[in-house]
Order: structure tokens, then sequence, then C-alpha cells
């Protein structure tokens, strides 16, 4: 997947400047960066949800399965509802099947006839991640996935992301402010500030860039945006 | 789209407390204005106090017991009475509100009346004490009017009965007769006989006697005096009859008004549903978040806008089928008529959701998509319902033409033809046709322009 010079503007201000990169097939890329970035404006012109001003794209919103920050789901409707809706939307094939999946990979088996907007905040954010799942899309975005999520749906969530990307050669491209999680769980990470891509390596080479030694990757990353002058 | 469609009418399903609260305000609202545009304004409330006794209440006009109080209730032709038992308590009827007008009826007003007869242009004339409220001046002017109008039938009346006296008291003075006084019936010679006595005693006379010319001056004069006075009679009898109003009706746009009562709260039960469904259904769609999902690719937006039209126009005309059912009780629905009113009501449907859908793309909740559908169909309902010669030409054109660029009025220019057989169909179906068009197309281009996220 890659993406050339991808600039959006709203009205005069810059949401993205001219932000250029490319992700290997079943490699995962970490996108950080501080409130603002421009993250979830990227990661939704990669979904093909917004047009970018100007710039090329080279996925098409077919093959990339799109997680969005805020749950993206029916709170009216049951889990399985929600579930077989976009499994029926998506034309997945063996549709009972990838929802039985799907509502394992959650653990809300128990909970499939309940309405979804009765469910915990987390529990909501299991099924929209579920329902970005469901079409088995050799890409995959995730903005900002496990905010909401308790350490141990986290661990479950890492442990699935980066089994897709060993097996199925999912690409994946996430966001997050959980730096800690960039540094163990993506190949590379990609660091936007105000709308510019200013780092595009792994997790090492950015606490190299930094210079002076620091505490953790963290550390580094805070050091590096001040260095920046962000 | 099927299945958004299952899915907005199982959302729907499970929203019971919204769609019933959405389908009452449709029929609460519809029905009232309905009935109430088209019934005619009723009549005011009037305090009445009437202060002649029962046995006061004829009066003598040449001989002729005249009931005072008949002329009064003339007046309650057109309003409403309300007895009271005095003059301070018809005021206070007034003061209170309860009454929009007070009318009085003098104690003396018999007596007023025969003054009035027999002394004609030296008594006052009798007088009747009306009380306005002020502070409505619409009413006020009203009940002044209903109570001229009446005031003056009375008047005509009683001037007829002043009339056919004076008739008869020139009959009595022509050919002679008994004729009533305060102090007893006497017997009056009357101009005809009085002419042949005359021409007796000048019979009588020599021809040469000096009073022969005098008496002949006199039976010349008596013959002058009996034929305008023959005249006279046909004069007065014209005035007591007085000009003859022959009402015609013109044809007009609607049938009756109890079906034009019909045809406009199925339009405002269709424009509450159908507005508010297709612009908070589409709206739901970005407050979920959800729509960005859809329209990557897993539905075209125009498919979508188009899904939630059907939605609304569905729901609504379920809704305002149900309630013509309702209005079917009071005022007969001719079934052999539903090839003409049934697309009235499906354009009027999809009108009014088309409509809705372009609100919706121009808000992003549902909270605003409502307050906008209501901010729009309240004022668009009102201009359609006014009435042609309430506003001046220029205002008038205004509002036709701000009502043509919205539902309201071709669906109602439609339900009232294909309802009640008034004016044509076919054009107001055009016209709604072209409307659901425009309005999806203005939905699309908002769609595009708010973006999706
Ligand atoms: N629909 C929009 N209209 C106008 N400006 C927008 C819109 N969406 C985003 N922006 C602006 O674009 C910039 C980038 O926003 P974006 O949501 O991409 O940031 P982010 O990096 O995802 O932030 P966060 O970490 O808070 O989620 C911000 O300045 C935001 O105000
Ligand atoms: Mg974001």
């Amino acid at each position: 997947m890659r993406a050339e010079a991808v600039s959006k503007s709203y009205g005069s201000r810059a949401a993205l400047k001219a932000v250029s990169f490319a992700a290997d097939r079943g490699e995962v890329v970490a996108l950080i960066g501080p409130n603002g970035a421009g993250k979830t404006t990227l990661l939704s012109i990669l979904a093909g949800i917004q047009e970018p001003s100007s710039g090329t794209v080279s996925v098409g919103r077919k093959e990339v399965g799109w997680v969005p920050q805020q749950p993206a789901v029916y709170r009216k409707l049951s889990v399985g509802e929600n579930l077989r809706l976009f499994a029926r939307l998506e034309r997945v094939a063996d549709r009972e099947a990838v929802v039985e999946r799907m509502l394992e990979l959650t653990g809300l088996a128990e909970r499939e006839g309940d309405e979804l907007g009765k469910l915990s905040g987390g529990n909501q954010q299991r099924v929209n991640i579920a329902i970005g799942l469901l079409a088995g899309p050799p890409v995959l975005l995730l903005d900002e996935p496990s905010s909401s999520l308790d350490p141990r749906q986290r661990a479950r969530l890492w442990e699935l992301i980066s089994r897709l990307a060993r097996e199925e050669q999912t690409t994946v491209v996430f966001s997050t402010h959980d730096v800690g999680e960039a540094e163990r769980y993506a190949d590379r990470v990609l660091v936007l500030a105000d709308g510019e891509l200013l780092f595009e390596g792994s997790a090492r080479a950015l606490e190299e860039a930094v210079g002076s030694p620091q505490r953790d990757f963290e550390a580094a990353f805070v050091a590096f945006l001040r260095n920046r002058g962000h | 789209m099927r299945w958004l469609l299952l899915k907005d009418l199982q959302i729907l399903r499970r929203s019971p407390l919204l769609l019933a609260l959405l389908v009452a305000y449709a029929v609460v609202i519809g029905l009232p204005v309905g009935y109430g545009i088209s019934a005619p304004p009723s009549k005011p409330k009037v305090a009445f106090y009437n202060g002649v006794a029962k046995q006061d209440n004829a009066f003598d006009l040449g001989g002729r017991e005249v009931d005072a109080s008949r002329y009064a209730e003339e007046l309650f032709e057109d309003i409403d009475p309300i007895r009271v038992d005095s003059r301070e308590a018809a005021i206070q009827a007034v003061k209170d509100g309860e009454a929009l007008g007070a009318l009085v009826v003098p104690s003396d007003i018999t007596q007023q009346l025969q003054n009035a007869t027999e002394l004609p242009g030296i008594a006052e004339p009798p007088t009747l004490e009306v009380y306005y409220n002020a502070d409505n001046p619409l009413k006020r002017r009203y009940v002044e009017q209903t109570v001229e109008a009446r005031l003056a039938e009375a008047n005509l009346a009683l001037s007829g009965e002043v009339t056919k006296v004076a008739a008869n008291a020139l009959e009595v003075l022509l050919d002679g007769g008994p004729f009533p006084l305060p102090t007893g019936t006497i017997d009056v010679l009357g101009l005809k006989r009085a002419n042949l006595a005359l021409e007796g005693v000048r019979d009588g006379l020599a021809q040469d006697d000096p009073q022969r010319a005098a008496v002949q001056n006199v039976i010349a004069f008596a013959e002058v005096a009996i034929q305008s006075l023959d005249f006279a009679g046909p004069v007065l009898g014209a005035i007591a009859a007085p000009i003859k109003v022959n009402t015609n009706e013109v044809e007009g746009g609607s049938g009756t008004l109890e079906g034009f009562a019909v045809a406009a709260a199925v339009t405002i039960a269709l424009m509450f549903v159908a507005v508010l469904l297709g612009a908070g259904m589409l709206a739901l769609e970005r407050e979920e978040y959800a729509f960005g999902r859809l329209v990557r690719g897993l539905v075209r937006p125009t498919s979508l806008l188009v899904e939630k039209m059907l939605l609304g126009a569905l729901c609504a005309f379920l809704v305002s089928a149900a309630l013509l059912g309702l209005l079917a009780v009071f005022q007969p629905v001719s079934l052999s008529r539903a090839p003409l009113w049934l697309p009235a009501l499906v354009l009027g449907a999809a009108g009014f959701s088309a409509l809705g859908v372009a609100v919706g793309a121009l808000t992003r909740d549902v909270r605003a998509a409502s307050l906008l559908s209501f901010l729009l169909s309240l004022p668009i309902a009102a201009l359609a319902l006014i009435p042609s010669g309430t506003l001046g030409d220029v205002a008038y054109d205004a509002v036709r033409g701000v009502s043509a660029a919205f539902p309201f009025k071709p669906t109602l220019t439609a339900l009232d033809a294909g309802l009640n057989d008034a004016g044509s169909l076919g054009l107001p179906l055009l016209h709604l046709a072209a409307l659901t068009a425009a309005y999806l197309v203005l939905a699309r281009l908002a769609l595009r322009r708010f973006g999706a996220r």
C-alpha cells in the first residue's frame, strides 16, 4: 500500500501536508502524533472515506478493512444483528461462519442478542473492530483501536493483529496515543505532527534520532517532538 | 439497499416511544389544523341582557301590537348569546373574557319605540347598548360587524312594520273606515266619500251661487289628493319590501369544506412523519458514525439517500393511510376513487421524505435534523394554507412561489383533487415528482459538500 504526497485541507487549515509512505504486505505500521496531528484524517483518506485535496492512494476501498475511532455500529441493533448486517453489506461469502468466528474472537458470543447500545464502551469497540475484520481484507486500518479496551482485551487485540500480519500477510496501519504499543507491536512507526510526516522508521531509529539517551521510548518520542518544535 | 431498509425498520420498531410520539404528533396536529382552517368561524359569544319585562314587550304601532323583543332576537342569528340578569353582569362577562361583547336591551326600549313611531323626528331613536372587549381588535371587529349587520336587518323589519301601518292609515284616509286612536276607535269619512259629499253639495247649489266656485275648488283639490294618495300607497309598499338578495355560489376549487379538511389533515400528517423520519434516519447514520463505513463502497451514497427516502415515504404513507381510514368514519372516503388519491398519497409521501432527506444530509446529528425539520415544516404548512384574498397581489404571488418550492401545496392540491374531485390531479402529481427528484439531487450535493466522517 502506498500513499503519494497526500494533502488535505479544511478551508484554510491544512490537516495533512504532502504525506508519503508505503507499507508492505504483512507489515504493521504505527501512526503516532499529538492530538490534531492528522492521524484520523490520513487513515480515513487511506480508507476511502474522504478524498484527499491532492495526492494519491494506491489501495481501493474494497481491499481495506476500516476500524474508526468512534464505534461505527447501530446501537439499537444487537451484537449479532450488527455483525450480520455488515457481513451482508460486505457480501461476505460464508456469512454465518464468519459471524460465529467474530463473536468468538470478541468474546461476546453469550451477548450476541443484546442491544449494542447497552454494552460497555469497550465491548462496543470490540464489535467495532470485529466489523472491520469481517471481510478478511488485505489491508487493515485501525484508528486508536485499543484506547477503550481493558488490558486483557488489548493483549488479545494485538495478538490477533500480529497473527493476521504473520499468517494472512495483512498490511496493518494503526494509530495510537500509547507509544509503548507502537514500540512493541509495530514494525515501523510514522510520527505525524501538524499534518507533517516528521519521522518514518523503527522505534529504535527514532530513539537514536533524538541523540541524547532517554528513559524509555515514550520519553524519546516526547523529546523528539520537542526538538522539532512541537 | 434492502438490508439497510430492513435495518432501519428494525431500529424504528425498537424505538416504540419515539414512533408513537411521532404518529401521535402528526395526528394531533393534523386533525385540528385541518378542521380549524376549514371550519367557518364559530359564532362569537355575546353576553345578552334584555331589560324588558315579558309583559312590556309589546308596543303599539298605529293600533297594531308589535313585539319589540322579536327585533332583538334578530341579533341572535349570528351570535351565541350568554343570557345574564343585569347590565352589570353583561359588562362583567366582557371584562372576564367570557364574552367578546355584550348587548343590552334597555328596559324602556318598548317606550322608546312607541315614542319614535308617534313623534318621529322629535323623540330620541330607540337605542340598544353594545359593549366590546377592546383587547382583541380582530374579534372586536368581528362582533361589531355581526351586530351591525343584524341590527340593520332588525331596522329593516321594523321599518317594514311602520310602512305597513302608514299604508294602512293612507287607505283609511282615502276610503274611510274605522281608525284606532289612543282615545278610542273613530270612524273616518275618507277622502273619496268626502269628495262625493262635496259633489252633492255643489250640485245642490244654484248655477250662479257664488259658493259654487269655492266648492268646485275644494272638489278639484280632493281629486288631485285622491290621485296622489292612490299612487302613494304602492310606493310605500315598495319601500316596505326590501331589496331581495339572490345568493349564488361561484364554483370554487375545493369540493366541500369537510373534504378539504380531510385532505389538509392527511397532508399535515404526511409532512411530519416523512420529513422527520427522512431527516432523522439519515442523520442517525452519521450520528452512529456508520455513514463512513457505508459509503466506503458498501452502499452508493445515492442508494443510501433513496433508501432513506423510501423509508420515510413508506412510514408516512402507512400513518396517513391509517389516518384517512380513521377520518373515513366521519367523512366518507370513496374507495372507488382510490386510483386517484393513492398516487397523491404516495407521491406526497415521496416528496416530503425527499425534503427530509435533504435536511438530513445537511445535518450531522438527529437533534439538529429534527429541529431543522420542524423549523421548515411549520412555516411551509402555514404559508400553503394562506387563503387567497387575505394578502395583497404581490405578497400572495410571493407566497405561492415559496409554496411551490415545497411539497405541501402540491400534496394538498393533489389529495383534494383525488379525494374530493376538486380540480386537476395530473399537474400537482407531476409537480411532486419533480420536487422529489430535485430534493434528492440537493441531498446528494449536500452530502458531497459536507463530506463523510
Ligand atoms: N471535518 C473537519 N472539518 C474541519 N476540520 C477538520 C475536520 N476533521 C478534522 N479537522 C482538522 O484537521 C486536523 C487533524 O484532525 P485529525 O482528526 O486528523 O487529528 P488526529 O491526529 O486524529 O487527532 P486525535 O489524536 O485527537 O484523534 C485538526 O486540526 C482538525 O481540527
Ligand atoms: Mg483521531
